[in-house]
Order: C-alpha cells, then sequence, then structure tokens
C-alpha cells in the first residue's frame, strides 16, 4: 500500500458563527471574512505540512481545486503544486485534480501538468474532476454540460500528450486547428491520471475501462461506500475481461494520529467536527444543481430520501461511519489491515489537516504515522512481494 | 370544455399535446416549471380559441432528444410543428421560458403567426437589472417567489407531490439548465433581432414579478416595433394563473383585434 498525504487548505481562521447569518461557507460567503494576512501565513504553513510528509516517507503529496469557498483555498492548485515541485525530493505530487468541464480552453491543463511533470521529472499524478455542484454557481459553468465536456476536455489533453503535434481536434465543445503541446510530458505516454469521485456507477465505467485503466479514488465516504464502489470496480473490470488491480482503486480519509485512542479523539474533535459541521456546509440546491447527476442517480438519492448536510455531526459518528480515522499507531494500523483485507485499495490518501486542526498536533500526528504506521505496511507489502516471488 | 391529450412525433422527437377549443389557433408555450395540467387560464381560452399547450422537448412527458442544445433548436422545432400541423394564423403566446422561446420563434419567421404574446419572457438581458437565482432557490423559496399573494404560494405548497411529480419536476428544471444556465436565461443575440419581429405584439408583466423584474417589459416593448405593455398591479412573475381574469380578459382581446 502506498501513502499519499492529502492536504485540503482550508480557511481555518473563518469565524465559525458565519452561519448565523449565512446558509454555506461556499459560493456566497463574503470575502470579507477572509483575511489575506491570516492567508499568507496558512498557505505557507500548509505547503510545510506537504513538505514534511515528503521528508517523513510518504510516497505522494496531493492538491486539488475548489473556487468561491473557505473548505479549500486552492482554486488554481497547479499554483501549489509548482511551489511543491522545487522543495519536495521524492514524492510524487498529486495534483487531484483539475475541474475540466470548468473550463473554456482544457489545453490548458495538458500545458500545466506537463510543464509540472517536466520539472520534477516525472513526479506528476494528473487527477482529473469534475468539481463540486458548488462549483457550478460560481463559475457559471453549465451543470447540463458537466458530464460531456469531463469527456471531451479529457480526449482532448490526452491527445495533446499523447499524438504527435500538431494534430486536429474536432469535438462538440472545443475544436483546434493545432493541437501541439509544448512542453511533452516527462513521463510516457503521459503521467499516471487518477479519478477522485464520491461514488458513481458512471464514472467507474469510465475509469475502468481496458483503453483507461485509471486509478479511481473514493473520497469522504463511509467505509461501506468505499466498499461498494470498489467492488464495483473490480466487478466492472472483470465484465471487460481484466482483473483489476490494487493499484486501481485509492480511499482518501481525513486522518489524525495520537499517542493513544483517548489522546488523539481529544486532540481532533473540534477541528473534525468545524470541517463537517462549517466547512462543509451549504444548502442541496447548491451542492446539487440540475445535470450534474444524472437523472437515475438523482432518482436514486431521491428514493434513498437521503438527508445532505444536514444536522451537527459528532466525532463519533464520523468514526463510527469510518469517514475519519483517528486513533493510536496501533488501532490506525489494525484498522488499515481490516480494511484493506476487506476492500483492497492500493492507495491511502490520509488528509493530514482538516478544519481547524493547528501546525503542531498536523506535525506529531504526520509524524507518528510516518513511523509507526507507514512502516508496518511496507514490511509487510515487501514480505507479501518475497511470498510471491 | 373538454380537452385531448395525445403524442406527436415531430423530427424524430415524440412530445405531449394537450388540445382544447374551437376558433383560431393559440400555441401556448410553457415556462421553466412545465404544465402538469389543464390549467384555468386555458380552459378559460379554449371558450374561444384551439388551444394548443405542447411539453416543450426535454420536459413534462415529451421526448428529450439528442439535438436539444438551445433555445434556438425548440424555435425551429415549434416552426417546423406548425407547419406539420397545418397551422397557421397561430396566436403565439408563451410565459417567461416559454416567452423566450417564442420571441425565437417569431425573430426568425412569422408567417405562421397573427400575433404574438409574452408573458414576462425571459431572453434578453439589460445591465443592472437581475433575474431572481431560481438555480439557487429552493423549490420552496421558487413557489413563494412566484406570486405576489404569499397565500397562492401556500396554496401550491400545501398540494402533495407525488414521486412522478419530483422525478418531471428534476427532469424540466434539468432542461431548464440545458437552456438557461449560462448566459443566464438568455440569449446575447436576440436584442438584436427583435425588430424583426412583425405581428401585433403584446407584453404582460406583473408589477411585483421577483424572477424576471418588470423593468424587462419596457426594455422588451423598446424592441419590439409596436408593441404594447400590461402591466398588472399586485401581481408576480405568473399572471395567467394569480390575475387569470384580467390576463385572459387581456389577451383574449388583443388577439380578438388582432385578427
Amino acid at each position: 500500500m502506498k501513502f499519499y498525504a492529502f492536504h485540503l487548505m482550508p480557511y481555518a481562521a473563518l469565524d465559525p458563527d458565519y452561519d448565523k447569518t449565512h446558509n454555506a461557507a461556499w459560493v456566497t460567503l463574503p470575502n470579507s471574512y477572509y483575511d489575506p494576512k491570516i492567508g499568507h501565513a496558512l498557505y505557507n504553513r500548509y505547503l510545510d505540512e506537504l513538505e514534511l510528509a515528503d521528508a517523513c516517507g510518504f510516497d505522494g503529496v496531493c492538491v486539488n481545486e475548489h473556487h468561491q469557498n473557505a473548505y479549500g483555498l486552492m482554486p488554481i492548485p497547479g499554483v501549489m503544486a509548482g511551489a511543491l515541485s522545487r522543495r519536495t525530493k521524492n514524492a510524487r505530487i498529486a495534483v487531484l485534480g483539475r475541474a475540466l468541464p470548468l473550463l473554456n480552453n482544457p489545453l490548458v491543463v495538458a500545458e500545466e501538468f506537463a510543464m509540472l511533470d517536466n520539472i520534477t521529472a516525472g513526479r506528476l499524478v494528473a487527477g482529473f474532476v469534475r468539481g463540486i455542484g458548488a462549483e457550478y454557481h460560481s463559475w457559471g459553468a453549465n451543470p447540463a454540460e458537466s458530464h460531456d465536456r469531463f469527456h471531451e476536455a479529457h480526449d482532448l489533453i490526452l491527445q495533446a500528450w499523447t499524438q504527435p503535434g500538431p494534430s486536429k481536434f474536432e469535438g462538440k465543445y472545443y475544436h483546434f486547428e493545432y493541437v501541439n503541446c509544448w512542453p511533452r510530458p516527462y513521463q510516457q505516454p503521459h503521467p499516471p491520471v487518477w479519478i477522485p469521485s464520491q461514488g458513481s456507477r458512471e464514472t467507474i465505467e469510465w475509469a475502468s475501462h481496458p483503453d483507461r485503466k485509471y486509478t479511481y479514488l473514493q473520497t469522504f465516504s463511509p467505509v461501506t461506500v468505499l466498499a461498494r464502489y470498489m467492488t464495483m470496480y473490480r466487478e466492472t473490470a472483470k465484465h471487460y475481461g481484466y482483473e483489476a488491480t490494487s493499484e486501481q482503486v485509492g480511499w482518501a480519509v481525513p486522518t489524525y494520529c495520537a499517542e493513544t485512542d483517548e489522546i488523539a479523539v481529544r486532540e481532533a474533535r473540534p477541528h473534525i467536527e468545524f470541517l463537517f459541521n462549517k466547512l462543509l456546509r451549504m444548502p442541496p440546491e447548491m451542492l446539487l444543481p440540475p445535470g450534474y447527476l444524472s437523472l437515475a442517480s438523482l432518482q436514486g438519492v431521491m428514493q434513498a430520501k437521503r438527508a445532505l448536510s444536514t444536522g451537527n455531526q459528532t466525532i463519533e459518528d464520523m468514526m463510527e461511519k469510518g469517514v475519519f480515522l483517528c486513533g493510536s499507531p496501533a488501532t490506525l494500523r489494525e484498522k488499515l489491515e481490516k480494511y484493506q483485507a476487506e476492500i483492497g485499495f492500493g492507495y491511502l490518501l490520509p488528509a493530514i489537516q482538516f478544519g481547524t486542526l493547528p501546525h503542531e498536533l498536523v506535525r506529531k500526528s504526520v509524524e507518528l504515522f510516518a513511523k509507526e504506521v507507514i512502516p508496518h505496511f511496507r514490511t509487510r507489502d515487501a514480505a507479501g512481494l518475497r511470498a510471491t516471488a | 370544455m373538454a380537452h385531448r391529450e395525445t403524442f406527436e412525433t415531430v423530427n424524430g422527437c415524440k412530445i405531449r399535446i394537450m388540445r382544447g377549443g374551437q376558433g383560431a389557433p393559440l400555441l401556448y408555450l410553457h415556462g421553466a416549471l412545465g404544465v402538469a395540467a389543464w390549467m384555468p387560464f386555458m380552459e378559460r381560452l379554449s371558450r374561444r380559441f384551439d388551444v394548443i399547450v405542447p411539453d416543450h422537448p426535454g420536459f413534462g412527458a415529451s421526448d428529450t432528444p439528442d439535438w436539444l442544445d438551445n433555445v434556438g433548436d425548440l424555435a425551429y422545432f415549434y416552426l417546423d410543428a406548425m407547419k406539420q400541423f397545418g397551422l397557421s394564423g397561430v396566436h403565439l403566446a408563451g410565459a417567461s421560458l416559454g416567452g423566450w422561446i417564442a420571441a425565437e420563434i417569431a425573430v426568425r419567421d412569422c408567417h405562421p403567426l397573427k400575433s404574438l404574446t409574452l408573458t414576462a419572457p425571459a431572453g434578453i438581458h439589460v445591465k443592472g437589472l437581475s433575474k431572481g437565482d431560481i438555480f439557487m432557490w429552493s423549490r420552496e423559496q421558487f413557489l413563494r417567489n412566484l406570486a405576489h399573494d404569499p397565500k397562492l404560494g401556500e396554496a401550491m405548497l400545501a398540494l402533495p407531490v407525488s414521486d412522478a411529480q419530483q422525478f418531471t419536476d428534476m427532469k424540466n428544471r434539468l432542461a431548464t439548465a440545458k437552456l438557461g444556465w449560462q448566459p443566464r436565461l438568455y440569449n446575447p443575440n436576440l436584442a438584436k433581432w427583435l425588430h424583426r419581429i412583425s405581428v401585433p405584439t403584446l407584453l404582460v408583466w406583473g408589477d411585483d414579478d421577483k424572477v424576471i423584474p418588470p423593468g424587462y417589459g419596457p426594455a422588451f416593448r423598446d424592441l419590439i416595433p409596436g408593441s404594447r405593455l400590461e402591466v398588472f398591479a399586485n401581481c408576480g412573475h405568473v399572471p395567467h394563473t394569480e390575475c387569470t381574469d384580467k390576463w385572459v380578459e387581456t389577451v383574449a382581446s388583443f388577439m380578438q383585434g388582432a385578427a
């Protein structure tokens, strides 16, 4: 199993009482809540934290893209990836990912990712997403075109990377006479592509297709949901006539490690609750604009009468559902062993910071996790390799 | 007056049509919420006209064809439909999104038309004059914002909603987003073409329209040659439902005068 440290880079100084006057930490929350001096300190601190993960031996570091919100301050994730490309030495840098349907010209992503891949001598992981529903309100992009634009933008980027340029691209939304990406990507034929998702059959069918075999990442979902989609990926691959490897599936989950279970829960509590109850807050119309989910998926949601971001969640709820990994090194080793045996993911992406978690606790958790949890799986995987050799 | 419900296929797209009454043909184009039933204003008009109410492609019980991308596609669809149904001298009426479609039909070809009635139409943008963000509104906010009289909003909210109706609501919302998410409920080119409308045109607006503010009324009036604007006092975005008597009287006498 490989370990990639994930960072959302939230605006941790958000006034927690904002929700007395505003119904969302997204789209419409006035940016007067943002203080650039605090932002300056946070950005640099967050980069330090990812650099620490690299130094401690994580296999990769991850950034992502969200717009006009307090939940994650990386509208242009390439800026952070660029900063990390020179300061990290070993870790892969995963941009998870660029929200393709929001772009008028997706060639910018082909270029940006190719640059990062060249600077880092091939340490880039290319993530493609549709963004969350709120992005379509912020960016004015039409959610009814989200799926089609995603697929077409992806095809354009892959063509830019893999076909000798100049080539022609003739799509419905994008049309170019000269697709000719300078620089070409360092990794050939192209950087590994990862597809983060909150879970969808359509996405799995597309990502697992033999032409792609992309790594599918389940993000911020309960363990039961994770298991369902990982199984779906394997079954879909079988249906396509091949056996999916564990490298094709990963799990992104906020993670906190401390000396004992009791200390871990006590230290993490206010910060993880801030993430779920304050930073993720938005009404359903913002989260699910029309077309963001297919009508079939929406009908599923409707029939399940699933409550969306309603009610406050406690750390106990989150740990019970498995949307948050928290505990001593022994507990985390045990849980991960169990989940991995049952579910079989090849990548774990711990979000090393969440909500208001302060730097000292992030540092302590990252160091402990790197020292006491990661090596356990390295030894085990090496033994497994010897056993099968 | 009894109305009939049929399915017709135009350009490979099957649509549901409600039709009732006798007289000159009156084609009514519904707004973003669709038409769940034969409404009182339709019944009243059917005493004087042959009232034809289709579900737009992409809406209600109609198909969603692959070719549906924008309101221009619907304008050509209805021009083809009028031809296929052998309709001429048509009184064309549309409300909100349907008003936008009607205007797009009229700028393309007025030959099949006798008159044009636009009730609080979408379709153009006036700088500084914001429309309501219907995609950010919950269903409850949407229904409350439709009318001037809060009691009408309450009454609509009190109606039971079946699972089938809920699914149709989502389908209508999706089609509306496809047609009008960006730019938001207008065609930047339409204002340049409105001078091409050559049939008598009536504009109706409620003075308390929270979806498309009444300031759009004079803007449309100034762009459509010889058009007339009627502003209803104490009325919201759906004058045909909220002020049915006055709307039917105004619209019917306008159409009969144009005949």
